[in-house]
């Protein structure tokens, strides 16, 4: 039987291979303290890792003879909207129900709420085997993940009340963008008022683009201060369906992601609670939201790579021209051998990238319940920062990346691509949203931009650099000195172009340059990291390594010459009336 | 109102994915080269049960199997999905059963472990034979009615406590009636829809409801559990990894039982109990038939025309 997990074993590698993974243990498991406890919670850290192999062939598996199987009749069929609800695609409920029955909700939730207490690595994993079979699907599912918003500022009652239904499968949405307030959430106009009667806050207004907005939880953005305009007069809301007062006025008929309900939501007096502090609603929440939301879409991504390498690989094989299959001609290959190789590096990269959101929730976790040593405080620090460096190259890449593979996956199958039959198609129109929701690639570089020019990824290049001057034979970089060597020249031209335009002190500049600078670290650190799996797994990843860093060469030049011309007088050329 | 269900189910070799050394050259299957797997109509058999324990809280679904010490994993894969626990019955007396012997031992474990059982249920057949006679012959052998060829279980209405039952409902062997079930069954071009009393036995056909996915937190839970058959020889639960655990939690040992736990009869088990002689094994290749090629032309059509008229075929 066809298992979406146990058949890819660069996600077993990702998961196993890592020094990281015993810290992230140690910290999730607080020394396996829940052991005694709960029958189901792990007794040690290759209990634990045994767990979570566990867990991810259950999705593997649900994923490939339910929800793949399903996705095309979802893409076909689509949500409907009948009076003021929405009613899934018949077989989302299937998807629905298996997800529910495996208990695959609340993943990353303390156990003491019902939840699996698993590292978002693991959660990651996840959500990339259940993109790979329905991208559309795994959007509706992996909203679950907006709990952590309220375990983290919720008070305790809401945990009590909220978690457990979310581990028992109910779903959520998170209710931000409105007509008016879509990359600018600041100016987000939804109302919130206290009704001094019913001793509770009520919102009035609309909300457009909401991805499952007739969801059972919803996390709301709204104005709690009026007469205010800008981001410090929003707060966070939970609206429970239960309690009525929001309906669907009508679900967006997309390019792609069929399967999920994209909603505009109409307020009418409802009833809500206040999350956290009024006031923080967007300053803290919808970042911490955000940033959760966009490692899931990195996985998305990732996910749908690897399923246009396997539609376009397995056509590859099977058609025949010319006398013989056309992988065997080059053209074809090579296109292939780019999806694979950009598929490793951003799977790379998504994985580094969620370890270090592991390592510093965690610590987070346990700075709730005690106060952190000096040591540990540092680690929080420096791992925090880490993720909110990473978070934005491993969305804007990968689902930049993801785009170019659901291409590349239709140029392979030819003229039949372009028929709705394969699924190839569908894997490119579900694609093309990733590079545009929960902040376009040109907002993934906004958040970037520090770490280049405070020098941060420069230091991380460097720390990920290995050094080959000792031990030469044993060296397990030394078959890849000649990469290694490349990939150090391309840094250094990433270091100069920075320099340069750091040089001009012209904010214009910087910003017109941030997408180049921004693409010249991501495609930097993705060669380090495919370097070290390489290291470790020649077999599995040398030939990745050698296309990757060939392509990253390429396009590392091709920003440098952009770089090398952009000045002062050039700005006008890109000035547009 | 609970239920006692028994679900019979089997470790099969997977053939439904056969590669060229499936087969040994003597003709029997080559174990070693296929996945052992759930029978698969097994997997929708448990699902009934499952069904009805959703529908009646607190009943219990106990898995039966007979096989190696390896098959025990089908009682965990079906602990995984929501069974309650099992039994692995293995003895080396048990081996080379054909249905006849395998489904004497299976009726006299049921009356040994679980004397009050409401509903038997089983799949149809399992890949590896494709016989579809176990389950038959377990109702026999317990006297009770059996239902085969079981989509869906339209319906239990249970009777409210123990001797509220109608006497006629009463199996002579189990000695109790505890309400009615209907199913809908599959049959040749349609469906026919069946009531029996309980207790009975049901063979599950493979077109009913797939089984539900495992459970990550019973899987987390019962992942270790073990038969004592699949220790090492020699060692106990104490020796593995984890023994503690074993102390801690007595629902990680899983039930076994051999011939003398169940009282069987020796001469009614294994090859002893088993009337079945394969005489001999035939490959059959299936070949393109004799076919002729006609072509549109006035001669030809002419040809088959008297040619269907001379074997009566037309006319």
């Amino acid at each position: 039987m066809a298992n979406y997990y146990n058949d890819i074993k660069e996600i077993q590698f990702e998961l196993n291979n890592s020094p990281l993974m015993p810290r992230i243990v140690e910290l999730k498991e607080r020394a396996f303290a829940d052991k005694d406890q709960y029958d189901e919670a792990p007794q040690d850290f290759a209990d634990a890792m045994d767990t979570y192999d566990k867990v991810l062939d259950i999705v593997g598996d649900i994923t490939a003879n339910v929800i793949a199987p399903n996705a095309e009749t979802v893409d076909a069929e689509g949500p409907h909207h009948e009076n003021g609800r929405v009613r899934y695609a018949s077989k989302t409920y299937e998807n629905l129900e298996a997800m529910t029955q495996a208990g695959m909700n609340g993943m990353t939730m303390p156990r003491r709420y019902g939840g699996l207490n698993l590292p978002v690595t693991v959660y990651t994993a996840a959500n990339e085997i259940v993109s790979t079979g329905d991208a559309g699907f795994e959007n509706i599912w992996s909203l679950q993940d907006c709990i952590e918003t309220l375990y983290c500022f919720g008070n305790e009652e809401q945990r009590q009340k909220y978690i457990p239904r979310v581990c028992k499968g109910e779903t959520m949405s998170m209710d931000l963008t409105e007509p008016d307030a879509g990359s600018d959430l600041q100016s987000v106009m939804l109302k919130a008022t206290f009704d001094e009667e019913n001793n509770c806050w009520r919102l009035n207004g609309a909300k457009r683009f909401i991805t499952n907005g007739d969801s059972d939880i919803h996390l709301v953005l709204a104005r709690s201060e009026a007469g205010t305009r800008d981001g410090r007069g929003l707060s966070m809301f939970i609206y429970d369906k239960r309690d009525g007062g929001v309906d669907v006025r009508r679900i967006e008929n997309k390019l792609g992601i069929h399967g999920s309900p994209t909603c505009e939501l109409v307020y009418k007096n409802a009833k809500c609670e206040l999350c956290g502090d009024r006031k923080m609603g967007l300053i803290k929440y919808v970042m911490s939201l955000m940033n959760g939301a966009r490692l899931g879409i990195a996985a998305q991504s990732v996910g749908l790579s690897q399923a246009a390498y396997n539609e376009a690989i397995a056509y590859a094989r099977d058609r025949k021209q010319f006398g013989k299959a056309i992988i065997e001609f080059p053209a074809v290959a090579e296109m292939i051998s780019n999806i694979k190789a950009r598929l490793d590096a951003g799977r790379a990269l998504l994985y580094q990238t969620a370890r270090y959101v592991d390592i510093y929730k965690a610590l987070e976790d346990i700075a709730r319940d005690r106060k952190l040593e000096p040591e540990e405080r540092a680690e929080l620090k420096q791992y925090s920062r880490l993720a909110d460096a990473f978070t934005p190259l491993a969305k804007g890449m990968n689902s930049e990346y993801a785009n170019q593979n659901g291409y590349d996956c239709i140029q392979v199958h030819g003229g039949s691509g372009f028929m709705l039959e394969y699924a190839c198609q569908r894997i490119y129109r579900d694609a093309r949203i990733t590079s545009i929701y929960e902040g376009t690639t040109q907002l993934q570089t906004v958040a970037a931009i520090r770490y280049v020019t405070n020098g941060f990824y420069s230091q991380v290049i460097e720390s990920l650099t290995p050094a080959l001057s000792e031990g030469e034979g044993d060296n397990p970089f030394s078959p890849f000195k000649g990469e290694l060597e490349r990939i150090c020249r391309m840094a250094e031209k990433f270091n100069a172009c920075t320099a340069a335009v750091k040089g001009a002190e012209n904010q214009e500049l910087l910003d017109l340059c941030a997408r180049h600078l921004y693409e010249m670290a991501a495609d930097v650190i993705m060669c380090l990291l495919l370097l070290q799996n390489a290291s470790k797994a020649p077999e599995l990843f040398g030939k990745s390594l050698q296309v990757y860093v060939n392509l990253a060469e390429a396009e590392v030049e091709k920003h440098a010459s952009l770089v090398g011309r952009m000045n002062a007088e050039q700005l006008e050329n890109y000035r547009q009336q | 109102m609970t239920l006692k269900i028994v679900v019979l189910a089997k470790q099969v070799p997977d053939t439904r994915n056969v590669g060229p050394d499936a087969m040994t050259p003597e003709g029997t299957v080559n174990r070693s080269a296929l996945p052992a797997i759930f029978n698969p109509e097994d997997l929708n058999a448990l699902e009934q049960a499952l069904r009805l324990k959703d529908q009646f809280p607190g009943t219990t679904v106990t898995v039966i199997t007979m096989g190696p010490g390896r098959a025990a994993e089908v009682i965990r894969e079906a602990m995984y999905r929501g069974a309650d626990g099992g039994y692995l019955l293995t003895d080396r007396a048990f081996a080379g059963a054909d249905t006849l012997a395998t489904s004497y031992a299976l009726a006299t474990a049921i009356k040994h472990v679980c004397p009050d059982v409401d509903l038997i249920i089983g799949g149809r057949q399992a890949i590896d034979g494709d016989t579809a006679q176990v389950g038959p012959q377990v109702a026999e052998k317990l006297g009770l009615n059996q239902i085969t060829y079981v989509e869906e279980i339209k319906s239990l209405t249970p009777t409210l406590s123990k001797g509220e039952g109608d006497k006629t409902d009463c199996s002579p062997l189990l000695g109790r009636g505890r309400g009615r079930l209907v199913v809908k069954r599959h049959i040749d071009g349609g469906v026919e829809t069946v009531e029996s009393p309980l207790p009975c036995v049901l063979t599950v056909n493979g077109s009913a409801a797939p089984c539900r996915p495992r459970n990550v937190k019973r899987v987390m839970k019962f992942k270790r559990c073990l038969a004592p058959m699949e220790l090492p020889q020699g060692t106990g639960f104490g020796d593995l990894p984890y023994a503690s655990e074993y102390e801690k939690k007595p629902y990680l040992k899983l039930g076994q039982l051999t011939c003398a736990d169940v009282n069987a009869d020796l001469q009614q088990c294994g090859l002893a109990g088993s009337p079945t002689k394969v005489k001999n094994v035939e490959n059959i290749v299936f070949k393109a038939k004799e076919s002729k090629v006609l072509t549109g032309s006035d001669e030809d059509v002419n040809g088959l025309v008297q040619e269907l008229l001379a074997s009566h075929t037309i006319g």
